[in-house]
């Protein structure tokens, strides 16, 4: 089984390094860019097959390495 | 004084640490790999070195923080052993959970390699009583991700306690956002956890201990916590 995690900055957090692309992406001429926020995504492949197991494994993931929840938000996708 | 500093892949600050810990104590630290599961017997003092522990993959620190010989830092320090961790040290404290907040990409997003001037809040801790209240030392800072943040409760409760020990500044001691080199809240450098025990600093203390180095204001950090050590026994 294959899943996603996605983590992204909490929007409390200032992210200067979301601010420099955004600024990147203004002096390349890309149109309409309000404002950018960056984060990680990680591609997981599960040997689980039980689905609600292997979301347990990930939200466990997430809580115990992936993400710092201290700033960061993530989000848990079986594909 | 008996310490102990650990060895994490990626560490490249550990022999100046030893040498500044040698120099202070007169006795040779224990080098401590990331794979042990304890700590050696008697040691006093265990200090997180800084660098580039596991080239700062996933997150500062991230990774050492949850290596097998944390979990022995994390019983020392719950019996209430001194830890020290200095710049990646710092960061693989928080991350392990024994100091609140985050260290977060500096603000300007440069990695910064200079000396910078930081003022010593209290004199009266294992960690600055080398030192005293409202001194300003100089010392080196090199980092790209020194920038403390915590959420405002957390930043309540570490002034409101008087956990914030080391502060960036001004060479006069003033406290401006000028001085404040990686936009720290509050200008923090260095704070310590709430039993006063665990203290995590951005600077390089361990650089400026000796003449040839051109300063030995981070003498006092080490002299301190011989010091300590010494009235406790």
């Amino acid at each position: 089984m294959k899943a996603r995690v996605t983590v992204t900055l909490k929007s409390s957090i200032l992210d200067p390094q979301g601010k420099a692309i955004e600024g990147a992406l203004k002096s390349l001429g890309v149109d309409g860019v309000a404002s950018v926020r960056q984060g990680k995504v990680f591609d997981i492949e599960l040997s689980d097959t039980d689905k609600a197991k292997a979301e347990a494994a990930l939200k466990a993931a997430a809580d115990k390495l992936l993400a710092n929840t201290v700033i960061e938000n993530y989000r848990v996708e079986l594909l | 004084m008996k310490s102990a500093v650990l060895v994490f892949p990626g560490i490249n600050r550990e022999r100046d640490m030893a040498r500044a810990l040698r120099l202070a104590s007169g006795q040779e630290p224990a080098m401590i790999w990331h794979a042990e599961t304890s700590l050696p017997k008697g040691i006093d003092l265990v200090v997180a070195p800084g660098g580039f522990s596991y080239g700062d993959y996933l997150r500062c620190g991230a990774i050492a923080a949850r290596s097998p010989v944390m979990d022995a830092v994390r019983g020392f320090a719950a019996d209430g052993g001194l830890v020290l961790g200095v710049c990646n040290g710092f960061q693989i404290l928080c991350e392990s959970g024994l100091l609140p907040g985050v260290l977060m990409r500096n603000a300007q997003l440069k990695f910064i390699c200079h000396d910078v001037h930081l003022r010593i809040e209290r004199s009266d801790t294992p960690f600055t009583r080398g030192y005293n209240a409202g001194q300003v030392i100089r010392v080196p800072v090199a980092h790209g991700e020194g920038n403390y943040e915590a959420d405002e409760e957390t930043l309540k409760r570490l002034e409101g306690e008087g956990r914030v020990l080391y502060r960036y500044c001004s060479s006069d001691g003033a406290i401006d956002e000028r001085a404040n080199v990686n936009g720290a809240a509050h200008s923090i450098a260095g704070i310590v956890n709430e039993r006063g025990n665990v203290l995590g600093l951005m600077p390089h203390p361990e650089n400026h201990v000796e003449d040839i180095m051109g300063c030995t204001d981070g003498r006092g950090l080490f002299a301190g916590l011989v010091a300590h050590l010494e009235r406790a026994a």
